[in-house]
């Protein structure tokens, strides 16, 4: 990989991440655009979830994963601490990599 | 960079001191050890991305140089990936921008946060607009606590990541795979915690469900990248159907009573 190559991909990987925080982002300024930008997380991060646990070569796969994440909602649900949550999770899926 | 953690009161333009509200409160001590938490995962990671970079042909600078300036794991991953299986350049780069694209989402998401800081902090804050930081900051009820998670998720992710890749692309092999360690479940399940703030109003509970299920029905569809992209699309019938926001559209309502807020530790 040449380094022009490597440097171009930094630029249009930074010009991502500045486009929605420099220009896009306070132009959702008042009334129902910022009311959308306020609800994005609510989308985009369950949405992480299930595409880290779920997601294979594109397509769906139930692994061990799905017995972290079973792990973290039950955690959270029973308002663990945070550092509880991740550690359950990452124990759990590991417990069942190693037997299966 | 440091320095930049610190909410300091360049403009000192928030108001009268004494009336503390949920936007004025610190960040909790709690939270910043649960950043380095992540961190510390995210170091593993790292440490992956090295050694498979530096065995997918690239040099140890490179695999360095990559870690600091595209600084976004998933596409980082995506493009030695590809490369590492022969794919050609165009196919890596491709996959690697698709991932990246959420990114801009999250800049919008948290334009608001950072709206009263210089455009130059701004332009430094891009740097570390990535899923971490969006979703730590984004879990914290009130602007000063908001914009402190941010800064403080970036500078611990960007030096983890970035030491890992490091110790990995020296040292290579040495170090062990952290999916044995079920460290890929980690994240997930870091975000599930992060998420529930945003699930106490109607509008949020409808913007999740609606995520998950356009991801859920892209992820055999499309390429990877795409299905959380596209699961911004959620908002749309969050607001339409979602009825008035709780407490007038200001941005996200935390689900938290205050008494789950801990007091303030000492912060800056």
């Amino acid at each position: 990989m040449s380094w022009w190559a490597l440097l171009a991909l930094a630029a249009a990987a930074y010009g991502l991440k500045a486009i929605g925080l420099i220009l896009l982002g306070p132009r959702a300024a008042g009334g129902r655009a910022l009311r959308l930008t306020a609800l994005l997380p609510a989308a985009l991060l369950p949405a992480l979830v299930v595409v880290n646990t779920f997601a294979g070569d594109q397509r769906l796969v139930l692994d061990a994963r799905a017995a972290g994440l079973a792990v973290a909602v039950i955690a959270t649900w029973r308002r663990a601490p945070f550092v509880v949550v991740v550690v359950a999770a990452a124990v759990t899926t590991a417990l069942v990599r190693a037997v299966s | 960079m440091s320095g930049a953690d610190r909410g300091d009161g360049a403009e000192g333009t928030d108001g009268p001191s004494d009336a503390r509200t949920v936007d004025d409160r610190h960040l909790p001590a709690r939270v910043r050890r649960d950043i380095w938490v992540l961190g510390a995962a995210v170091g593993v990671f790292g440490a992956s991305f090295g050694v498979l970079a530096t065995t997918a042909g690239l040099t140890v600078a490179q695999a360095c140089a990559m870690s600091v300036l595209v600084f976004t794991g998933a596409s980082q991953f995506a493009v030695v990936g590809v490369l590492e299986a022969g794919g050609s350049l165009g196919s890596a780069f491709g996959s690697a921008l698709l991932l990246a694209a959420r990114n801009a989402a999250y800049g919008v998401a948290l334009a608001p946060t950072l709206s009263r800081r210089s455009l130059g902090r701004r332009l430094l804050a891009a740097q570390v607009v990535i899923d971490e930081t969006t979703a730590l900051a984004m879990a914290q009820p009130g602007r000063v606590a908001r914009e402190q998670a941010f800064w403080t998720t970036g500078v611990a992710v960007f030096v983890c990541w970035n030491i890992g890749t490091v110790l990995g692309a020296v040292a290579g092999d040495a170090i062990g795979d952290p999916e044995a360690l079920g460290l890929d479940a980690a994240f997930p399940a870091g975000f599930v915690a992060l998420a529930v703030p945003h699930l106490g109003t109607r509008q949020g509970k409808i913007a999740a469900v609606c995520g998950v299920v356009i991801a859920l029905v892209l992820i055999p569809l499309t390429p990877a990248g795409v299905p959380i992209v596209a699961a911004a699309l959620g908002v749309v019938p969050a607001v339409l159907f979602g009825g008035a926001p709780a407490a007038g559209g200001t941005p996200p309502e935390p689900a938290g009573e205050p008494g789950d807020v801990e007091p303030r530790e000492g912060g800056p």
